[in-house]
Parts: structure tokens; C-alpha cells; sequence
């Protein structure tokens, strides 16, 4: 691993090729996984260090120290410059421009600091509240549940009624085939929020507003897992469906047995595919989802960001938590997909 | 019983007709094999009667009931496949399986019958193997094997030997038919390879562009090809034509004279030609031999091959001529020699390319 990421075209030093091509990927670097990491970062931070101006990339939290003679903790500053410098004290309350400030060793005396004379004490502190809150504060398990429910149940229907269909179109002769397959793949040109009025209709007929139904049934028939399944079907030779109908096959053991495991590299780009558009949905299951119980996460998410007021931490720490389980399957899958075409290359 | 019953025939593709009624009965054990250039419709004749396609008209009897309508799983027929269509996702053993499987057989059925399987076709050491990890002569025994677990009543070879090399071709060639004597099931084998026909069938059926031309034993197509196509598709290097005339007919035969004049003779049923009549005279390479008496000829090429050695030579008219001869010869290019053609290896054909019916074979002469 390391010998693959250091390897370059220059054999001693750097060559000016290796300049480009690592200064090249380390932008891409910089640019794909320096908002995911921010967000991480942030998403540990307290709402008072998410406030800050100017932000800092660590969760840093300013100090406290308990004072005799004062009943709350009392903010820790290092001051830096004027009569006090060098000394660390706490404020007391801040006047104006001046703050009034105490030693901890000597809680009798007031000091007075202007307040650009102090930094205040900071030190990395986790804000794991953040998390823990989504779980205690908020219904995050029953949003997750729903995210996971309508992504992994619209995803296994997704991939079934789109692989039997690409079967059908690839591997039958019927009149109208290439008819049925164009009618298809024009659906494509049809944007969706042309579809939302009448497909809102349909389902608030069918009483399925609130269900997580909604969001499923509608979603189940793409026609670009169709296009993808069936390009990739037609590589299947038909002697093996010939084959497998000699072996007394049936028509829907030929697809279950034959066709379907040969079609896997494609189906692990479909389940990738249905997996992100289902859990990053969003203005579908705004529309019919209404009670916030059957919310799903990004939904959630939305609910965070009030007129007036966004629970930052919050919704910071349940992005990350939202980005989760797509990047395993991501992962996961990614394996599949080099398998496959490895598998495929050799005949 | 297995015997298959070809009767009319007919299969259409839109306006196009490939296979014009064929009438053809294939008794119970025979080996029978199609042959025919490519196109000429005998890998659709036997899907048709595998069931994979349909048939557009004429009826298919296999063991005296009608299958027309049946699936082709119901038949009970297995099929060998020119690509081998093994199963890539699944280990040998599971490719030899699947079909028993389908039919719900007991597993312990199975495992019995894919072993046994695997014992005849040497299969054993590969059977947890993927195909991809086979060499072309195993996958081709996995596919012979997947046939030969199901126990059909016919198997069906579409080419199966097209995609292996000269050397692996001869020995499984040399295996279809052992397990053909094992088994004595029915075969219907298909292949372009009229050397492939000549070895393994007892029965060779001869098509050109959906007909049937000929069927019968190998050497009774070999001895008296019904007309010039089967004697030019069977045998190699292909049989030598002569256009001719005929002069006169007696018992013995008839007497030709070509182009310019050489007298012919051919021990041939002379009844149905006419003296004047224009004819061709064929004669197979193996028939010519060196003689001060026979035809002069230039020699074009040579091609010796140690035990024996072929002649491509042109005759004053320029009319291709070749011959095999036993053995090595001096014989270099360019060099003149005479052919001589004896009339009892002489065939006979009328302008509509039917054969005259030989009167006497001259290659029963010597037989052992």
C-alpha cells in the first residue's frame, strides 16, 4: 500500500511529473474529503465554538475554573499584554470594553483588563453531547429506522422489478420489444418534478400519504436500472439460458439461477445507485411525509434548520451520522464491482 | 425407445423459409449426424428438435409421440453445446447437478449420479473447480457430462468439437463415440466437418440450404453420392469433375469423351442418358494414379507428407485436377505426368447434378 502511494516516475528525487500528478491528487483530496472532515470536526464542537468567529478547525472549548466566592465556573484568559501580562486569570463579567477579572489564587482582589489584552483558555474538548443528545433529546433511532426501511425495502424491490424486466427486454423476441424498451428509456427525458403533482394524486388516493409506502412504490421502476441491467444482460450468452431450458429449467429458474448471478457486477451498481437516491432522498419524502414520526433522516435533518434558529450541533452531528451507512455500502459494494468486471473479463 | 421422426419438416423466419420439409427417421441407437457448409439450416433442424426452436410447420415424433408442442425440457433430450454454455457462476459439480436438481431429484440421487459422471469422463480431480478454471477438452467433457447425468433419451451435439485444437479434436472425438457404445442412447450430432461425419456416424445426413441431399451410411455416401454436392462434401481432398460427353452406353457401361476428344470409360448405369448428352465424369483424388496411358496433366504443386503425398495439377484444358498418392513421389512442380482414371471408380453425373447409379464399386476390390 504504501509502496503504490509512493511510487513515482522519478527515480532519486522528485520529477516535475510527480509534482503534478501528487500536487493533483492532493487537491482532489483537499477538495473531496476537506468538507466531509470539517463537518466531522465540527460536528464534535460545542454550539458556543460552532458560534465563534473566526471558526477553528478543532473542537476547541474555552476553560472554566471554579473560584471561591463565586457560585458559577468562571471563564479561564491568559492575558497578553498591558499591566497584567503573563498572568492567567478568570472574568469575572465583562464591562464594555474592560473586563473584570480575578486571580484563582487570590479570589479577593478585581482586575481590571481591557478586552484585547486577554486570549481566552482553550483546550480540545469532545463534544460527544452532541451525539448522545440525538438519541436522548431526539427520535433519531425511529428516523434512522425509517431512512433504513424505505432504503432497503424500495432498494430489494428496485432491483427486482428492474432485473426482471431488463430480462424480459434482453433475452425475449416479442413484437414491440424495442417499442416498450424506447417508451422506457424516454421516461428518462421527463423531469421529475413534471411527474410530482400527478404522482401526489395517485398517492393520496391510494391513502398511502404518511406510509413509508409512499415514498417506496413510486420509486421501485427506473428506467435507467432497466437500461443498465439490460445492456448488461445482452452480454449473456443465450446459450446458457438454452442450456439451463435443456436442463429443465424453468423460465423463472433460468432468471433466478442463470441470469440474475451472471448479472451481479450490475446489480451491485444498481444497489449502489437505488441505495443513494432512496437515502438522500428528499422533496418526495418531504411531500408525503407529514408527522414527524414517520420522518425519515434527511427529513429530520430539514427539521433542524428552523426560521429563526438551526440547532447546528445537532444537525451536524446527524449528517455525520446520515453519511454513515452509505459510505459502508459504498465501500462494500465497491468490492463487488472490481470483482465482477474482473470475473467477466476472463470468459 | 428413442427413434426420431422427422416428418415435413419446415421452419420460417418472417418471409424467409431455412428448412424446406425434411422427412428423416433416426432409429433408436443411431449416430446421426448432420453435415452441411455453414447456412445450410442443420444447427436449426436440431434446435428444432431440441425444442429451443419452434417448428413452423411438419410434425417431430421421438419415441412415436408428437413433441411439437412440448417444451423442450419435456422432451427429454440433452444437448451439447458448440459453446459448451457451462454454467460460469457454478463449480463443475453444480453444473453436472443443476439440471437433476431442477427436476427435484433426491440428493442423494444426484451426488450418486454426477460421481459416476465425473468417474467415466475423468472428471473427478475438478469437479469443485469453476469452469474457467478448466481447459477447453474438460469444459467440453463438463457439457458431455451435464448431458449424460440427466440419462436422456437423445443427445444432441451442436458442433461441439469447433472450438478445440486438431490434436484435442481427434481424441474427443474418439470419446463421443465410446460413450455413444457405453450408452447406445440416440445421438444427433451436428458439424461442417466432413471428417468428423466419416468417423463417428452411422448414419450421415447431408444438407444444403435447408434440403436434405443425401442420407445413408458413411460409406454408402462415400461409394454413391446421390449427386455432385454430397460428392464433393464427402471425402478430402474433394472429388476431381470432368465435363464430358457421352458417346455410347453398353452393359458394361458408357463411354465418354471430354473436351478434346480422350475416349472415357465408366462402369455406370447408362439407361437414362442420351448419347450427345453433356455429363461429369467425377473421380476421387485417392482413384487417379500415375500411368503412361492416363490423362496428361502439369503438375501445379506438390505437397509431400511423408506416407503420402497430394498432387494439384492442371489438365491441357485447364481443368483442376488432384491426386493422392500412397507414399513419397519424384514428381516436382512444373513436371508433366499422366492420371489415369479407371472406370470402376468413375462416377457419373447428369447436368442436373444427379449421379448415374455405378454399376460396379472399385473400391470393394482390395477390401480386407
Amino acid at each position: 500500500m504504501l509502496r503504490f502511494l509512493t511510487q513515482r516516475r522519478g527515480r532519486d528525487r522528485l520529477d516535475m511529473t510527480d509534482w503534478i500528478a501528487f500536487g493533483f491528487l492532493g487537491l482532489g483530496v483537499f477538495l473531496m474529503l476537506g468538507p466531509v472532515l470539517w463537518l466531522t470536526l465540527s460536528s464534535f464542537k460545542t454550539e458556543a465554538a460552532l458560534q465563534e468567529y473566526p471558526p477553528k478547525l478543532l473542537p476547541l472549548a474555552p476553560q472554566f475554573v471554579e473560584v471561591e466566592g463565586f457560585e458559577t465556573a468562571l471563564q479561564r484568559f491568559q492575558v497578553v499584554s498591558g499591566e497584567h501580562a503573563g498572568r492567567e486569570l478568570a472574568q469575572v463579567r465583562r464591562v464594555g470594553l474592560n473586563a473584570q477579572m480575578v486571580d484563582p489564587a487570590n479570589p479577593d482582589e478585581r482586575l481590571n483588563v481591557h478586552i484585547n489584552d486577554r486570549e481566552a483558555v482553550r483546550a480540545v474538548q469532545v463534544e460527544t453531547e452532541n451525539y448522545t443528545g440525538l438519541f436522548t433529546r431526539f427520535n433519531f433511532l425511529r428516523y434512522f429506522w425509517n431512512s433504513t426501511f424505505i432504503t432497503v425495502v424500495a432498494t430489494v424491490l428496485t432491483v427486482l422489478f428492474n432485473s426482471m424486466a431488463a430480462f424480459a427486454l434482453a433475452k425475449y423476441r416479442f413484437t414491440g420489444r424495442n417499442t416498450v424498451f424506447l417508451l422506457i428509456i424516454a421516461t428518462l427525458m421527463i423531469p421529475p418534478t413534471v411527474t410530482l403533482v400527478p404522482l401526489f394524486l395517485v398517492v393520496s388516493q391510494m391513502g398511502l400519504i404518511n406510509s413509508p409506502w409512499a415514498v417506496i412504490w413510486p420509486a421501485i421502476a427506473t428506467p435507467t436500472g432497466v437500461f443498465l441491467l439490460r445492456q448488461y444482460m445482452l452480454t449473456i450468452p443465450d446459450d446458457l439460458l438454452d442450456a439451463a431450458r435443456m436442463d429443465n429449467a424453468s423460465e423463472w429458474r433460468v432468471y433466478w439461477k442463470i441470469v440474475l448471478p451472471l448479472s451481479a457486477p450490475a446489480l451491485a451498481v444498481l444497489i449502489i445507485f437505488s441505495v443513494m437516491w432512496r437515502w438522500n432522498e428528499f422533496l418526495w419524502p418531504l411531500i408525503v411525509l407529514n408527522r414527524s414520526e414517520g420522518f425519515t433522516l434527511q427529513l429530520a435533518l430539514n427539521s433542524f434548520q428552523g426560521e429563526l434558529q438551526t440547532a447546528w450541533s445537532s444537525l451536524l452531528a446527524m449528517t455525520v451520522l446520515t453519511l454513515l451507512p452509505i459510505t459502508l455500502v459504498f465501500a462494500f459494494l465497491q468490492k463487488f464491482i472490481t470483482q465482477g468486471i474482473a470475473q467477466s473479463g476472463v470468459k | 425407445m428413442a427413434e426420431v421422426e422427422l416428418r415435413g419438416i419446415v421452419k420460417d423466419y418472417g418471409a424467409v423459409r431455412v428448412v424446406h420439409g425434411v422427412d428423416l427417421t433416426i432409429e433408436d441407437g443411431t449416430f446421426c449426424v448432420f453435415v452441411g457448409p455453414s447456412g445450410c439450416g442443420k444447427s436449426t433442424l436440431l434446435r428444432m428438435i431440441a425444442g429451443l426452436e419452434d417448428i413452423s410447420g411438419g410434425e417431430l415424433l421421438i419415441g412415436g409421440a408428437r413433441v411439437n408442442d412440448q417444451r423442450a425440457a419435456e422432451r427429454g433430450l440433452a444437448m451439447v453445446f458448440q459453446t459448451y454454455a457451462l454454467y460460469p457462476h457454478m463449480s463443475v459439480r453444480q453444473n453436472l447437478a443443476f439440471g437433476l436438481e431442477n427436476i427435484r431429484m433426491p440428493k442423494a440421487e444426484i451426488a450418486a449420479r454426477v460421481s459416476e459422471a465425473a468417474r467415466m469422463l475423468q472428471l473427478e480431480p475438478y469437479l469443485d473447480r469453476r469452469p474457467r478454471a478448466l481447459s477447453g477438452g474438460q469444459r467440453q467433457r463438463v457439457a458431455i457430462g451435464r448431458a449424460v447425468v440427466r440419462e436422456p433419451k437423445v443427445f444432441l451435439f451442436d458442433e461441439p468439437l469447433s472450438n478445440l485444437d486438431a490434436e484435442l479434436r481427434v481424441s474427443m472425438r474418439g470419446e463421443i463415440a465410446a460413450l455413444h457404445r457405453r450408452i447406445g442412447n440416440t445421438m444427433i450430432y451436428v458439424t461442417h466437418d466432413q471428417v468428423e461425419a466419416m468417423t463417428m456416424a452411422d448414419k450421415i445426413v447431408v444438407l444444403r440450404d435447408g434440403r436434405i441431399e443425401q442420407a445413408g451410411a458413411p460409406i454408402e455416401l462415400y461409394n454413391r453420392p446421390a449427386n455432385t454436392f454430397v460428392a464433393g462434401f464427402i471425402g478430402s481432398p474433394r472429388m476431381n469433375f470432368l465435363p464430358c460427353t457421352v458417346t455410347a452406353r453398353e452393359g458394361e457401361g458408357v463411354t465418354l469423351q471430354d473436351a478434346q476428344g480422350r475416349v472415357l470409360h465408366a462402369a455406370v448405369d447408362g439407361r437414362t442418358v442420351a448419347d450427345g448428352e453433356e455429363v461429369q465424369l467425377g473421380i476421387r483424388p485417392e482413384h487417379l494414379h500415375p500411368d503412361p496411358e492416363g490423362y496428361p496433366v502439369t503438375v501445379e504443386n506438390v505437397e509431400q507428407l511423408g506416407g503420402e503425398s497430394y498432387l494439384y495439377a492442371r489438365t491441357e484444358t485447364g481443368i483442376a485436377l488432384t491426386a493422392h498418392l500412397s507414399g513419397q513421389t519424384t514428381l516436382a512442380r512444373g513436371s508433366r505426368t499422366h492420371l489415369a482414371i479407371r472406370p470402376d471408380f468413375a462416377h457419373v453425373f447428369r447436368k442436373d447434378t444427379t449421379a448415374l447409379p455405378r454399376l460396379r464399386l472399385g473400391e470393394l476390390e482390395n477390401v480386407m
